[in-house]
């Protein structure tokens, strides 16, 4: 048949990804979440295990937020990464009462994981006002702001909403500002240094606190809860390799100081430099430093791994997304179900139902695919059901009178002609997983998503762009191609009737 | 022979056909006559079992139409409806084959019969390698009618097959088909509202109005013995006026 020629060019897609050299030394797979400092932070952890040279390190960064990253932790996908005390006890332990890492050590340990003493710093919330500002009203601490009624505020939305955050906050200091404006943190600098605000929400490693004239305000009467940096790990992993793990212990706990972690956050941030050279030069080695990143040098691999993705996905969700809309056009009754489930499917927004995925089928391209292919299903099941539904029904029951029954008839006569609008689903799902595919990479799926999350994770406009740019043209060069398929795939009978001479 | 005995079809409540029965004896051609809505297409319908009557039985070659001996049924039939409901993704040729091609016939006995259908239909083989799309109403037609009698089936039912072409084609058709059956000795049914094509091809008539037969016989026993001032109406509604005929 025609349409075989697009598929043999997928089949060959199939066959890109996975191509990793096979190694015999074990495995160290360091993970971390989206944000600059976890970044940096797992990549010092990575260099340090390649030194001890005990494991080979496979690096799965930028895994989202902590739910993700926590779950790949917890399923084995990953062994160890970044984690903040804090965060240990709210979000993972769920006892924010728990405050110590020895308390927290002994709950982790029931859960097969273990955790670094404290590496050194806080990355702790905190209030930011201008050098200037302070000096003039004499702000050094948060208490000091309830004097000053007139001041204007930019928060975080994440902080605006959290029970941690301004709410709490408002209350236990009784503070009272002109204005609260919702403001991305990584904007709210500018704003601050311009003048438009006068107080803002900070993390106290921010990379901008090393290099603006910026005041922190100190937190005098305790309300922001300890965020100490760990390594959390799988306890397998740190038994396994007790020479590796003694290491990241020895060179990493006590070693970061909330002054060494904000300059290394400003070099990655603000420097623009890799994040692998950035932790090179805090471990002091043989240091791989300056240069600034550059995302074209990973573009044609990025490349392949976005193609493959969308590729394998959408294979098979033609696979088994036309097979579904037959069922349904068949089976009217369990075709409203199955549209409807579908539908559903659709609803889900994309990063949900990644995250999904993780607890049954960890992190990498396998959840990816299948959470990808998922999301792929609707238009293709909705088309195909539409396009046989909808046929002629004189050109349907003539198929029966000329004796074409069962496969004869679905295949020679209902597919091919429901085949411009199946296609025109298939096209509608190419599209559409090229964009989605952008959001595998935050559970470790890879592709041009990686440079949008580390363009995000930096504020770096430059990095998103350049994930975000080729993802647009790849949409495009996919719907030419498509156009081209309609020509090939389409029969010619279905083609000419605008050109029919009746 | 095909019988129809008091069959009635009600869609959603209201009769479509009520009490209908009517013989058509083998290799003779029956004509359903009636205006729109009249429940001709129906009735074929009914008798290629592709609806189910509501009372009363239809009986092809002694065999009883119900779902279950629907495909064998089919089998004997020949469907020809207006417009040819060809299919638009195959060529003209491939149209005609596929019956030939759903029972798993070799290529050149298919591509023999094809030649054979095309030279039975006076189609020059050449426009048979054209989809439909780029066919006139009277190619399309002719090779809708290849299709029906691909497998030489002894039953032909016909539904308006004339109904969307121009005056002349439509005449020259029509002497066509009836040599065409009159030289295979199909027993035919052929749907149609033309009264004067009812007269050309008809042996007998069903002359049906609002799901009921009106009337049944010959043309003559039609415009001599009326059943009903209608049956006169029917006929005369279509004749040329009278200050036509003086020119012609
Ligand atoms: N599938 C259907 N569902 C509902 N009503 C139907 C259906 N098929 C036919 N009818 C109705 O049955 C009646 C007879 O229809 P039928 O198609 O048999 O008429 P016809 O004599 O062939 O008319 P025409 O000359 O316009 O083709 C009409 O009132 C029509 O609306
Ligand atoms: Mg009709």
């Amino acid at each position: 048949m025609r349409g075989v020629r697009p598929a043999a060019v997928i089949a060959l897609l199939l066959l890109l990804p996975a191509a990793g050299p096979a190694a015999d030394r074990p495995v160290v797979r360091v993970g971390s979440k989206s944000f600059t400092e976890s970044y940096v932070l797992a990549e010092i952890v990575a260099q340090v295990v390649e030194q001890t040279g005990e494991a080979r390190v496979e690096r799965k960064l930028g895994l989202g937020g902590t739910g993700i990253v926590h779950a790949a932790l917890a399923s084995g996908e990953i062994d160890v990464y970044p984690e903040y005390t804090g965060t240990i006890a709210r979000a993972i332990l769920k006892e924010p009462a728990v405050t110590t890492v020895a308390a927290m050590r002994a709950r982790l340990r029931e859960r097969a994981l273990v955790v670094t003493e404290p590496l050194g710093f806080q990355n702790t919330y905190a209030l930011a006002v201008a050098r200037s500002t302070a000096a003039r009203l004499g702000l050094r601490t948060i208490s000091d702001l309830r004097g000053h009624r007139r001041l204007t505020a930019a928060f975080d939305p994440g902080f605006l909403d959290r029970d941690d955050g301004w709410p709490g906050l408002r209350r236990h200091y009784g503070l009272e500002l002109a204005g609260v404006r919702i403001m991305e943190h990584a904007l709210a600098y500018r704003a601050l240094a311009g003048g438009a605000v006068d107080v803002i929400d900070v993390f106290s490693t921010d990379g901008q606190l090393a290099r603006e004239a910026v005041a922190l305000l100190a937190d005098d009467r305790g309300f922001f809860p300890d965020y100490a940096a760990v390594l959390l790990a799988r306890r397998p992993f740190a038994e396994r390799l007790p020479r590796t793990w003694a290491a990241l212990e020895q060179r990493l706990v006590g070693r970061l100081d909330t002054a060494t972690m904000t300059r290394l956050n400003a070099e990655a941030d603000l420097d623009r430099r890799p994040f692998a050279a950035v932790a090179a030069s805090f471990l002091g080695g043989g240091a791989p430093a300056g240069g600034r990143r550059s995302p074209a040098r990973e573009l044609p691999a990025l490349t392949l791994e976005h193609l493959a993705l969308v590729g394998v996905s959408l294979l098979a969700a033609v696979v088994v997304g036309v097979p579904l809309g037959v069922l349904a056009a068949r089976r009217r009754l369990l075709g409203q179900v199955e549209l409807m489930g579908v539908g559903v499917l659709q609803t889900i927004p994309a990063l949900a139902l990644l995250a999904f995925m993780i607890p049954l089928f960890g992190i990498g391209r396998v959840p990816a695919l299948i959470a990808l292919t998922l999301y792929a299903l609707l238009p293709i099941v909705r088309n195909t059901y539409a396009g046989l539904v909808s046929l002629d029904p004189q050109l349907v029951d003539m198929a029966a009178v000329l004796g074409l029954d069962g496969w004869k008839r679905l295949a020679w006569i209902e597919l091919p002609l429901a085949s411009v609008t199946i296609l025109a689903g298939i096209k509608t799902s190419a599209v559409l997983t090229v964009g989605t595919a952008t959001l595998a990479a935050f559970i470790g799926g890879g592709g041009y998503g990686t440079l949008i999350i580390t363009g995000l994770a930096l504020n770096d406009g430059a990095t998103i762009l350049a994930g975000a740019i080729p993802a647009a043209l790849m949409a495009l060069a996919i719907h030419a191609l498509f156009e081209a398929v309609d020509r090939l795939a389409v029969p010619r009978g279905l083609r000419t009737t605008a050109t029919a001479t009746r | 022979m095909i019988v129809v005995s008091g069959v009635t079809k009600r869609f959603g409540g209201r009769p479509a056909l009520d009490g209908v029965s009517l013989t058509v004896e083998a290799g003779t051609t029956h004509v359903l006559l009636g205006g729109s809505g009249s429940g001709k297409s129906t009735l074929l319908r009914l008798v290629l079992g592709l609806a189910q009557p509501d009372a009363g039985e239809v009986v092809v070659d002694g065999v009883r139409v119900t779902p279950g001996s629907r495909a064998e049924i089919q089998r004997r039939i020949g469907y020809v409806v207006q417009e040819g409901a060809l299919y638009p993704h195959l060529t003209a040729a491939e149209n005609v084959a596929l019956p030939a091609r759903a029972r798993g016939w070799q290529a050149e006995r298919t591509e023999a019969r094809v030649t054979a259908l095309a030279r039975l239909v006076e189609l020059e083989r050449s426009w048979l390698d054209r989809h439909p799309a780029q066919l006139s109403g009277g190619q399309r037609q002719r090779v809708g009618l290849m299709r029906a009698l691909a497998l030489d089936p002894p039953v032909l039912l016909l539904d308006e097959p004339l109904g969307a072409l121009d005056p002349i084609t439509r005449a020259e058709l029509q002497t066509q088909l009836v040599r065409i059956f009159r030289e295979l000795g199909k027993t035919v049914v052929l749907v149609t509202h033309d009264v004067r094509e009812a007269f050309v091809f008809g042996r007998t008539i069903t002359l049906l109005e609002g799901g009921r037969v009106v009337q049944q016989g010959t043309f003559a026993d039609l415009a001599r013995r009326p059943a009903t001032p209608l049956v006169t109406e029917f006929l005369r509604a279509q004749a040329p006026p009278p200050e036509m005929t003086a020119y012609l």
